[in-house]
């Protein structure tokens, strides 16, 4: 396949970016997104130019890190991967693709299409954990029965990959979804109940601190989620925060 | 900390927008059933019914405490609308050069804000047109006089008049059915979006609310829409 | 220096890790206070690590290449978690880790830090499931368990394919509550370049800033490397494009003996390399081996038929197919450890009887299992004379429900319906057993300096079986460490902060400096990726899956001469004051250019087979591993004189007193 990528360059934080045209020829529909980048690059390098800056790193889905906004989506037009797992069979011969960083105020540029998540971590510092220590005798993983249902839904919400897709694809680039599942993961178990109203209050007021727009409930951000990380969750955190800030 | 969290967070606005809208479509009801009084055939029952409605409406205490709740409403949810907007445009100063919305999103639900404020326009002139007149007079030649006496405005004959109009009647009524697409669109994604700001989402009634707000959204405003056509086309002339 | 003393407890077995716990000083409460400790990589070992230091008191420094701790590899980690609770009241114990543990090494790690572990093992779920780690459970709310390769219980604790990320986040979830209470710094985006040694003991480390580009100093009272394994020496492998070996390079050359680092996982489970461009490999959960049944065609016709696109598998009959799993080995089967299996597979498809175009690819065949799912399902449903496509169909459903996230990969990766047809399978490069050295307290032999996790040798000899790197790396990081660092630390209350502008600090910094300068001011003519796709190609071919003399000696002509052409030719575009991914990948691969030499020197010198090192020169005639006990049973400590090429072997003896050295047979 020979392509046409639009992509974002940009110096660094404090410079002004802008898209650049670049054509890559012979792209085997095998390859993945991110090997097409690869072939981008050293085409690039061979050049003498600097080649094009992205986050990577486990290339099988899981670590969150790849992050493009591609046409458009987070993670391009395939549903349920990320951009690491696109194949270029989803493409076609002579295709024009727009290669963009995840925007929001919330995550800055740091160069071309790197940027900076690291409100994730604030978000979840502020309260995405249960406070137990580390000791030899906490107490027998199966002395409190957890209901299968509630353990599946808990697991279902902490396999997001805090890739930030949901940001880039909401309109108002909320992070509702992101840290409605962290909430979740731990109010869905009977471990995170104890803590669970200044969880809530805490991780929230903290995701408004980062500047995330608000959530307008538009479903963007689950149908773009790589993990699938449904609504319900914003929901039940919905629900929590208003338990807590009534008590 | 608990206190702030009610009325300057991200979700307590969001629990605002909701409370006020889903409340806004209880009164929708409740005007929608007053003005299917206006397909009654044209005659004293049918002015006598409307105007003494209208005088109730106006003068009850428990409905005016209402009334003002939804006057309250309707302000609170637009500037909360506003509001959300203005911070929701700031959380991405930075556009996409391509962004593709249409594949994951309603059109309805990403024009809350442009559907809104042309319900809000609407709301001006709908309440200035009618509301207003009763209120503040102006209605010279239409005076009616109530059971017990009284005089006030003829709300029922300056409402057949004006969509009788025979230069602007049929206009009045386009505009009106425009406004309430504009509701129906609204509602679309606003009646089921309530229930999830508020916290309500089970897989087991989701199905539920969503046709339900569905078919609310679609008839609320199909029946008020068709008043004013009914008034103009079939109704008989006074 | 010359603390090259195992230190192993005295003492029965079972008492060892007790007893030593009682004996090791400790540090009061108010003095952790005034004690920095360094912990460089985030994955399970780091990250546990990190928290429970800084539970205990301790100040505590992270550092990852990452842009969060949380992305670690351990994050891609699939199967599951061993840990002897015996559950599943199928016999399981201690011992029985232990042994199974030992066993599946071949008889290559140390006995009392295999105890140990396995001792641990309970303590680590119930940790992780007080911090909420939504482990699979049963309709009846406890636990579940699933088997692995090479035992016979079933220990393993699992959360669907992704039990290293929900570990992992466990992990970073107990991090962030100690950052959130200051006592940890996260230093992410950040790359550790140099240990800094003080009066020999390791006291900091230079770490270059992946934005600004600025090289930093760090001083603490201890460094403890928690980066993880080298299998990215191979180019191709299933981990990270960001795996290095850097870290655990950088102080094995300040004096840090460097152990087995041939004894290297080849997975059996991954998906085929399908071309040039292949940047990496993804693996297929091992728990697929509990269902999947592996054959290739029995005639080389029908392989070649199948190569060419002529024939299609499902028309094989199965007289027709060869299970050579269960063929060779029939206890075990589908579930023998994965170095058997690997090679196994190599062997078939070296004799010609390979399934895709490259000819390097079995099958894993789920049809057998579908059906019989399938049947159970219409039994339990009460339907009666199911059709053939019924059963299929409530089989698929079963298997949908226990692999269906495996399944969807591998049909987005290749491209093809794994339920219609049968998976495609090779071994890739997976898990490095080898490592720093280290003593019983986890201690390296630079005093104060300490490796955790994948990044040592310690627990898994020449083998590590499924579901036990898991295990290690938070057995380390939660329960061993926090305790064995008291031990060295307790001499250090006294000290004070440790000044960052000594002249150790300034020449540490100097040498990072010199190195990152002279990649930018190289200006050759061929980028990183080109040497290090080369290295891969001579590490795969000549220190791959089965290794010999002539082939290994070749390698190590080849990789040093490669190594020069590096230095000479290589070229790093934009500046070193930037974010330069270029830059970060050629220091990389200068470490492991000098590492594959090492590697391919261990593998020269160990003359037998065992666990992941097979030398064709020694197999027995079924073509099976042919351990030599009288004259290898020793960890090969290597010691840094200047040259990859130059190191000297150290032997650590290895004492079995509680095991019985057997011949290991999964027959």
């Amino acid at each position: 396949m020979n392509l046409t990528l639009k992509i974002w360059r940009q110096k660094n934080a404090d410079t002004k970016g802008k898209a650049v045209t670049y054509q890559v020829a012979d792209i085997s529909p095998d390859m993945s997104f991110l090997e097409m980048m690869d072939v981008l690059n050293e085409q690039l390098i061979e050049k003498g130019d600097e080649p094009v800056a992205f986050d990577h790193d486990c290339r099988e889905g899981i670590c969150g890190s790849c992050n493009l906004q591609i046409n458009g989506e987070p993670h391009g037009p395939d549903r349920g991967v990320t951009t690491c797992q696109l194949h270029m069979r989803k493409f076609k011969d002579g295709d024009t693709i727009v290669i963009e960083p995840f925007r929001a105020k919330a995550f800055p540029v740091i160069k071309d299409l790197v940027v900076d998540r690291s409100a994730f971590d604030r978000i979840q510092q502020a309260g995405g954990y249960i406070s137990v220590n580390t000791s030899g005798n906490t107490q027998d993983a199966n002395s409190i029965p957890i209901e299968k249902d509630h353990a599946d839904m808990s697991f279902y919400a902490a396999t997001c990959i805090g890739c930030g897709a949901c940001v880039a694809a909401c309109k108002n680039a909320s992070a509702m979804l992101f840290t409605a599942a962290k909430v979740s993961q731990f109010s869905l178990l009977p471990q995170g109940e104890v803590e669970a109203d200044r969880r809530v209050l805490q991780m929230v007021e903290q995701m408004d601190k980062e500047g995330f727009g608000n959530c307008t409930n538009t479903g963007a951000c689950e149908i773009e989620c790589p993990k699938g990380i449904s609504l319900e969750n914003i929901a039940r955190m919905n629900r929590e925060y208003l338990k807590a800030s009534v008590k | 900390m608990a206190k702030s969290a009610l009325l300057k967070s991200s979700l307590a606005k969001k629990y605002w927008m909701a409370f006020t809208g889903l409340f806004l479509c209880l009164f929708l009801v409740g005007h929608l059933f007053g003005n299917l009084q206006l397909l009654i055939p044209v005659g004293e029952g049918a002015r006598d019914q409307f105007n003494e409605y209208a005088l109730f409406m106006t003068t009850n205490p428990a409905v005016k405490v209402l009334s003002y709740l939804t006057y309250l409403s309707i302000i609170f949810h637009a500037i909360d609308g506003i509001l959300l907007t203005i911070n929701n445009r700031k959380a991405r100063p930075q556009g996409y050069v391509s962004f593709k919305p249409s594949t994951n999103s309603m059109w309805s639900s990403r024009n809350m804000g442009i559907l809104g404020t042309v319900i809000l326009a609407f709301i001006i002139v709908h309440m200035a047109m009618f509301w207003g007149q009763m209120k503040f007079g102006g209605l010279d030649d239409t005076i009616y006089t109530t059971a017990n006496g009284e005089q006030v405005e003829d709300l029922y004959t300056l409402t057949i008049k004006t969509f009788q109009d025979a230069q602007y009647g049929l206009l009045w009524a386009i505009a009106y059915a425009v406004a309430m697409i504009a509701i129906a669109f609204h509602l679309s994604h606003g009646f089921s979006s309530g229930f999830q700001s508020l916290g309500i989402n089970h897989p087991k009634y989701n199905g539920f609310i969503r046709k339900f707000g569905l078919a609310f959204a679609i008839l609320i405003p199909l029946a008020f829409a068709v008043i004013p056509f009914y008034i103009h086309f079939v109704l008989e002339k006074i | 220096m010359g603390i090259f003393e195992s230190k192993t407890p005295k003492g029965p077995l079972a008492d060892k890790w007790t007893n030593h716990k009682n004996d090791i000083n400790l540090v009061n409460p108010a003095n952790k206070r005034n004690i920095d400790i360094i912990v460089v990589g985030t994955g399970l070992a780091g990250g546990s690590a990190a928290a429970t230091l800084a539970e205990l008191g301790y100040n505590v420094k992270t550092f990852c290449y990452q842009d969060s701790p949380r992305r670690a590899h351990s994050i891609a980690a699939q199967g599951g978690i061993n840990a002897a609770k015996n559950y599943q009241g199928d016999g399981d114990s201690i011992y029985r880790l232990f042994y199974d543990t030992i066993k599946g090494g071949d008889y290559r790690s140390r006995e009392s830090n295999v105890y140990r572990l396995a001792e641990v093992s309970g303590n680590i779920i119930d940790q992780c499931v007080a911090q909420g780690v939504p482990f699979a459970r049963e309709y009846g709310g406890l636990l579940d368990n699933r088997s692995f390769g090479g035992v016979l219980v079933s220990r393993t604790f699992y959360a669907k394919g992704q039990t290293g990320q929900q570990l992992l986040l466990g992990a970073y979830s107990a991090m962030n509550r100690q950052i959130n209470r200051g006592k940890i710094q996260s230093f992410n985006r950040h790359e550790m370049l140099e240990i800094v040694k003080v009066d020999g003991k390791a006291r900091g480390i230079i770490a270059r800033d992946l934005v600004t580009g600025e090289l930093e100093r760090h001083s603490a009272h201890a460094v403890v490397i928690a980066s993880g394994g080298y299998g990215n020496v191979f180019f191709l492998s299933t981990n990270a494009m960001g795996s290095n070996v850097t870290a655990s390079w950088k102080i094995h050359k300040k004096g840090a003996y460097f152990a087995n680092p041939c004894f290297t996982q080849i997975h059996p489970t991954c998906i085929p390399v399908s071309g040039d461009h292949q940047s990496k490999l993804t693996l297929m959960s091992e728990s697929l081996r509990n269902d999947g049944r592996i054959w290739v065609p029995k005639k080389k016709e029908d392989a070649e038929a199948i190569r060419n696109g002529k024939k299609k598998p499902t028309e094989l009959s199965e007289e027709e197919r060869d299970y050579y799993l269960e063929r060779r080995y029939p206890a075990f089967g589908n579930l023998v450890p994965r170095d058997v299996a690997s090679r196994a597979a190599k062997e078939r498809c070296d004799a010609g009887f390979g399934v895709n175009k490259t000819g390097e690819a079995v099958y894993l065949d789920f049809s057998s299992a579908i059906m019989r799912y399938g049947k159970e399902a219409a039994t339990t449903q009460k339907i009666d004379n199911p059709s053939d496509e019924k059963i299929k169909q409530l089989g698929k459903e079963v298997v949908e429900a226990k692999y269906g996230n495996l399944f969807q990969m591998y049909e987005k990766i290749v491209d093809e319906n794994p339920y219609e047809t049968p998976m495609m399978i090779y071994p890739a490069v997976h898990y490095t057993m080898g490592g720093v050295w280290v003593d019983y307290d986890l201690q390296t032999t630079i005093p104060g300096c300490y490796a955790i996790g994948e990044a040592n040798f310690s627990d898994h000899g020449a083998n590590r079986l499924g579901a036990s790197a898991l295990m290690q790396g938070l057995a380390d990081g939660y329960f061993v460490l926090p305790y064995t660092i008291g031990n060295y630390l307790s001499n250090d209350i006294r000290t004070g902060a440790i000044p960052t502008d000594s002249p150790e600090f300034e020449a540490a910094e100097a040498e990072a400096r010199e190195r990152i300068e002279k990649f930018i001011n190289n200006k050759g003519t061929k980028s990183v990726d080109h040497f290090h796709k080369l290295l891969g190609k001579i590490m795969w071919n000549k220190v791959g899956m089965a290794r010999n003399a002539e082939g290994l000696k070749e390698a190590i002509q080849e990789i040093s001469q490669l190594r020069e052409e590096f230095w000479k030719d290589v070229k790093v575009p934009g500046s070193a004051n930037e974010m330069n991914a270029e830059l970060e990948k050629a220091g990389r691969v200068a470490d492991f250019l000098e590492l594959g030499e090492l590697f391919a020197k261990d593998a020269l010198h160990r003359n037998e087979s065992c666990g992941g090192h097979f030398r064709e020169e020694y197999q027995t005639e079924e073509g099976e591993a042919l351990r030599d006990d009288e004259n290898f049973m020793y960890v090969a400590a290597w010691e840094y004189t200047g040259k990859p090429g130059e190191a000297i072997l150290h032997k650590e003896e290895l004492e079995y007193e509680d095991i019985e050295v057997k011949t290991r047979s999964y027959k």
